[in-house]
């Protein structure tokens, strides 16, 4: 077998959304990394919708930015249309969702990549890992070659025995128009991985021009665009475009029940599970027969183009079918479809088999993220990248391991939820899975997380700088208002009041940004509450900083209830927090794990073998 | 890093003296704020001393107890403690460790004492194993209970309440994390009023559920008979003390006298009243007054007849008056000879010899009580009270919730705010179904709505 000349520390199989950051982050912190794609030419593709952020992911995106990841940046520059989502509601469901220009943003990735030092970018298609005993050492290619590297870390997005769906034909495919991984799902079976499979779907994509924008709804972007980027100087400026809202009609809903046998979700020919959260066009109508319309969204795919992307008409009809549906649709009578619609079924692996780090438990330094791990979404994929590429650099350096608390983030919440609970559908984030969601806002992932980036080592010096400013400006604000009174009430209650906002207050700092204003306003605002979250994180945080060594043997604890003794022994938590939220684990076996690591603490520290026990950011 | 724990820990119902310990970093300052003394404050007292206060809550007193504090790391757990010693029976110890809850310490868990003391390094390694066994044993019997307990109509209560909650929940979570589907907001007025149902419900599980009640407030027995029939000597016999004074003379208890007593772990409140008879003073017919009222409140009467004297018309009287509840009829004084003769209208109910003097027929009637409060709330044992107070002290915490619910929104503090306190009340509920939260309330969205552009 021919070997690569290079030995890299990571390599990064796949340059989505989660290759991209996982190979940033490791280049940034030291390692000599390869990011391995099989097309160059979709580096950071949106295979889906063309947006970043919205709801819940918008935190995401402002946490992997706030500490050191690139998403937000690429999704700022390359903006086609800025909407803050929730402004009605408070100010921990507010939400960015930016809609951008699809090849734009992968220019952009491609170059980030290409300039970034200590990463190299090579097209080359993995079809193997080589492992010697239970370690990673590195991947063998579709022509041979034998790369060899200290970590891998595996982002195959629906690449994995990929089986792509439209009405009764069904071919293999990792996207529409690139080729499945069939022997790299085949290299995780044989290692002993349990495999499971998922569905998905894209709509259709149609022509503008052949569209009848006087009958569909204008909806027109933010005059103040909101960024998903701290980096991004509130002066940005792009020309916004605007999306359209049109509905389904009684015929649309006809034409899916008469040929609902045709299509590949209902005729059986999909057996992978697919998100309840984005159900296809057929889902909706079948499962909420009352409903006599749904809303459709048309999203342009760039400024360049002329493609409209469909939301909301995921289908897995036959082709024809889906013209006729599209057209079925108000101010669609015409229109062309340039793409059609697909649903594709992809193996994933369970992620119960991982580590909070992303490693999984059965072949050391090899690392999922992204789908392959169940999930979906660009940012929920992005995230898990930046926190494998960390933990797969600083593995390879001999350095402690990092992983965030479900207090910290949501990428504390995403991952804890993978590796602790699993997934029976494609994962997505919602701020109802956070419970500190008051505290895990968009407004303060910098102030929650970019101390820990910078920590960590990811973090820039001119982000620092500017954070460290904003911080300091924050903090003596916020002690002027409260020390200075108005009569014998502080500014700070007076701000507590509901209707009033910091430019009301008897008198103001002039140069403080409107940012930092905000971010005054909803802290005292929410205080109370605050407070009171902090106090729970606090009593979390002592349960997740114990940790629970590998070697525990369930089974040998008679204490434990037999059903727990199974549940741990099969998910094998890093910490007693983990353990706590195993379903079905009481706080009685809690108790007893407690107990039981106390009796094996105190003869591990007498036997002097102490392993190096990980680390618990963001508490 | 340790939160602060309390528990009664002596067993509930038994014994003259009942221990409410409360061990954890804030221990003293509890102790400071519940306990009440001319001589200082227990932060203030030395370790291993013993002070006498009261315990005081809304400016009553509830007991008036002995205070011990143990300071780390001389106590059990090796934490700061503090024990407070009060009165036995249910009620006092109740009362003082649900004011411990309210100034901020937890419900310990089942033999969290003995695993502190484990983790602290306070018993040795060697009994690692014996103190997981302790744990799980003491669990496993609570879930046991806890089970039986919720059986039934209870639990089916709380689920309802529950389902309401998590369907209101669900609703809101939609609209919170669904902006760009047409999901309608749901209005304030339909808010608020799904609240007030569902905190009126929980709240009517927590007072007047039968069994919720009494194992909260006690059983209440009064004790009717006759002047000089003996009532006072059979409560003092039944409280084991000298409470009710009695004397020769008839007519002695003006007032209603009422003390809690533990029967078969059952909290009992008896209530001892005036004799019943034809009033001449104005003072005894206000007591007679308060003996028909203590008797219309009462779950269970003891219809105390004196056996050495000739049936009365009052007694009669006292059986029309008695009709609908449940009556024990007790013949007292069988020391002396029997010179009562029923008239054959009498229809005699769960009739018992006793003689309170001697103490004889005494057990049996303890018996005779504690099967009548079974026979009232079915399924409860002495057991069933640590149970449920955890279980009241869930349902306390989630109408507490509600009504933050409720007030945000009254104040318009925004719908993420409400949540918030929806998901408290849900966990708390939690506390006593054994259900989570989190995924159930997504499964209730995608089932309830259309979403996904």
């Amino acid at each position: 077998m021919r070997s690569h000349s290079n030995e890299y520390d990571v390599i990064v199989v796949g340059a989505g959304h989660a290759g991209v950051e996982a190979a940033l982050a490791a280049a940034k912190l030291g390692c000599q990394t390869l990011l391995l794609t099989s097309n160059l030419d979709t580096i950071a593709q949106m295979s889906c919708n063309p947006a970043i952020g919205g709801m819940a992911k918008s935190q995401l995106v402002r946490e992997i930015d706030a500490i050191g990841g690139e998403m937000g940046l690429a999704a700022d520059q390359t903006g086609i249309q800025f909407r803050m989502l929730n402004t009605g509601k408070g100010p921990a469901v507010w939400a960015t969702r930016i809609q951008c220009d699809k090849k734009s943003y992968q220019f952009y990735m491609k170059r980030v990549v290409e300039l970034q030092p200590r990463l190299s970018v090579k097209q080359e298609f993995v079809e193997e890992l080589t492992v010697v005993g239970n370690r990673v050492t590195g991947v063998v290619t579709r022509t041979g070659i034998k790369i060899c590297g200290k970590a891998v870390i595996l982002t195959t997005g629906t690449f994995l025995s990929g089986l792509i769906h439209i009405g009764e034909t069904s071919y293999t495919g990792g996207r529409a128009g690139e080729p499945a991984a069939d022997k790299l799902s085949c290299s995780l079976r044989n290692l002993g991985y349990e495999v499971g499979r998922f569905k998905t779907g894209t709509p259709p994509r149609i022509h503008m021009a052949s569209v009848d924008l006087s009958k569909v709804q204008v909806q027109h972007g933010d005059n103040q665009p909101s960024f998903l980027s701290y980096r991004t100087p509130p002066s940005f400026h792009v020309e916004q475009l605007p999306c359209y809202v049109t509905c389904t009609t009684d015929e649309t809903a006809w034409l899916i029940r008469s040929n609902l046998h045709r299509s590949a979700m209902y005729s059986g020919q999909i057996k992978g599970i697919g998100p309840r959260y984005c159900p296809s066009i057929e889902d909706k109508i079948v499962r909420f027969p009352n409903r006599s319309s749904h809303q459709v969204f048309l999203e342009p795919e760039g400024r360049t183009t002329q493609e409209l992307y469909v939301n909301g008409i995921s289908t897995s009809l036959p082709e024809e079918i889906q013209l006729q549906v599209i057209r079925s649709v108000v101010g669609l009578k015409h229109a062309e479809i340039m793409r059609p619609a697909y649903a594709i079924e992809y193996d994933y692996v369970p992620p119960q088999q991982l580590h909070s780090t992303l490693e999984t438990k059965r072949t050391e330094n090899l690392y999922f993220a992204g789908q392959i791990n169940g999930t979906s979404g660009y940012e929920e994929a992005a995230a898990q990248g930046i926190v494998a590429g960390i933990n797969a650099a600083y593995k390879t350096q001999g350095r402690h391991s990092c992983c965030f608390a479900r207090s910290s983030s949501y990428i504390g919440v995403l991952i804890d939820d993978l590796v602790t609970k699993g997934v029976d559908e494609p994962y997505r984030m919602f701020t109802s899975r956070a419970e500190y969601r008051l505290q895990l806002r968009q407004d303060n992932a910098d102030l929650r997380l970019t101390p820990i980036g910078h920590q960590i080592g990811l973090v820039g010096d001119a982000q620092w700088n500017a954070f460290v400013e904003k911080r300091s400006l924050i903090d003596s604000e916020m002690e002027r208002l409260h020390n200075t009174r108005e009569g014998t009430v502080s500014y700070a209650d007076i701000l507590r009041r509901p209707d009033i906002s910091y430019a009301s207050l008897p008198s103001t700092r002039a140069d403080i940004p409107f940012q930092v204003q905000q971010q005054i306003e909803i802290q005292i605002k929410y205080e109370g509450y605050i407070l009171r979250e902090l106090e729970r994180i606090r009593r979390a945080t002592f349960l997740d900083a114990k940790s629970i060594p590998s070697e525990i043997n369930y089974h040998e604890i008679r204490a434990l209830r037999f059903e727990s003794r199974q549940k741990l022994s099969k998910i094998r938590p890093d910490s007693i927090g983990q353990a706590s939220r195993v379903s079905g684990v009481t706080p009685s076996d809690v108790a007893v794990l407690l107990v039981w690591l106390k009796k094996h603490d105190s003869r591990r520290t007498s036997n002097q073998v102490r392993t190096d026990a990980g680390s618990v950011w963001g508490e | 890093m340790e939160d602060t724990i309390a528990a009664i820990s002596t067993p509930l119902g038994t014994g003259g003296i009942a221990i409410v310990r409360v061990s954890g970093p804030s221990a003293l300052a509890v102790g400071d704020a519940v306990f009440h003394s001319s001589r200082g404050k227990p932060s203030q007292f030395l370790t291993h001393t013993v002070h006498y206060g009261r315990i005081v809550q809304d400016n009553a007193v509830v007991d008036q107890v002995m205070l011990v504090v143990f300071r780390t790391p001389h106590s059990y757990t090796t934490e700061d403690t503090v024990e407070i010693h009060c009165h036995g029976g249910v009620l006092a110890a109740r009362s003082i460790l649900s004011i411990c809850l309210q100034h901020g310490a937890r419900l310990a868990e089942p033999g969290e004492f003995t695993k502190r003391a484990f983790l602290n390094g306070r018993i040795d390694l060697t009994q690692a194993e014996a103190v997981m066994d302790l744990i799980s044993a003491q669990t496993q019997f609570a879930q046991t209970v806890a089970a039986r307990a919720l059986e039934g109509h209870l639990l089916l209560q709380i689920k309802t309440v529950r389902e309401k909650i998590a369907d209101l929940s669900a609703q809101l979570e939609a609209y919170l994390d669904f902006p760009d589907e047409d999901i309608q907001s749901v209005t304030c007025d339909t808010l608020s009023a799904d609240l007030k149902d569902s905190t009126s419900c929980l709240q009517e599980l927590l007072n007047t559920g039968p069994k919720g009640r009494i194992l909260r407030d006690g059983m209440r027995v009064a004790i009717v008979g006759r002047p000089n029939a003996g009532k006072s000597s059979i409560m003092n016999a039944l409280l084991g003390r000298e409470r009710s004074i009695v004397t020769a003379v008839a007519g002695t208890t003006r007032d209603s006298i009422e003390d809690m007593v533990a029967i078969s772990g059952f909290p009992v409140r008896l209530t001892d009243t005036a004799g019943f008879r034809y009033a001449r003073g104005a003072v005894e017919s206000e007591g007679i007054k308060q003996a028909i009222n203590t008797l219309d409140h009462a779950e269970i009467v003891l219809h105390i007849i004196d056996r050495s004297r000739p049936f009365s018309t009052l007694d009669s009287e006292l059986d029309r008056l008695t009709r609908r509840k449940s009556v024990i009829h007790v013949y007292n004084k069988i020391d002396l000879p029997r010179k009562l003769k029923l008239p054959i209208a009498f229809e005699e109910r769960n009739p018992l010899d006793v003689s309170a003097l001697t103490g004889e027929g005494i057990e049996r009637l303890r018996n005779m009580i504690a099967k009548t409060i079974t026979a009232e709330c079915v399924g409860t044992s002495a057991v069933d009270v640590t149970v449920n107070e955890r279980q009241a002290l869930a349902l306390d915490h989630a109408v507490a919730c509600l009504t933050d619910a409720a007030k945000a929104i009254t104040a318009g503090e925004g719908i993420e705010l409400a949540c918030h306190h929806l998901r408290g009340a849900l966990n708390a509920i939690g506390e006593i179904t054994g259900e989570t939260t989190h995924e159930d309330i997504l499964d209730r969205i995608f089932s309830s709505f259309c979403i996904g552009k």
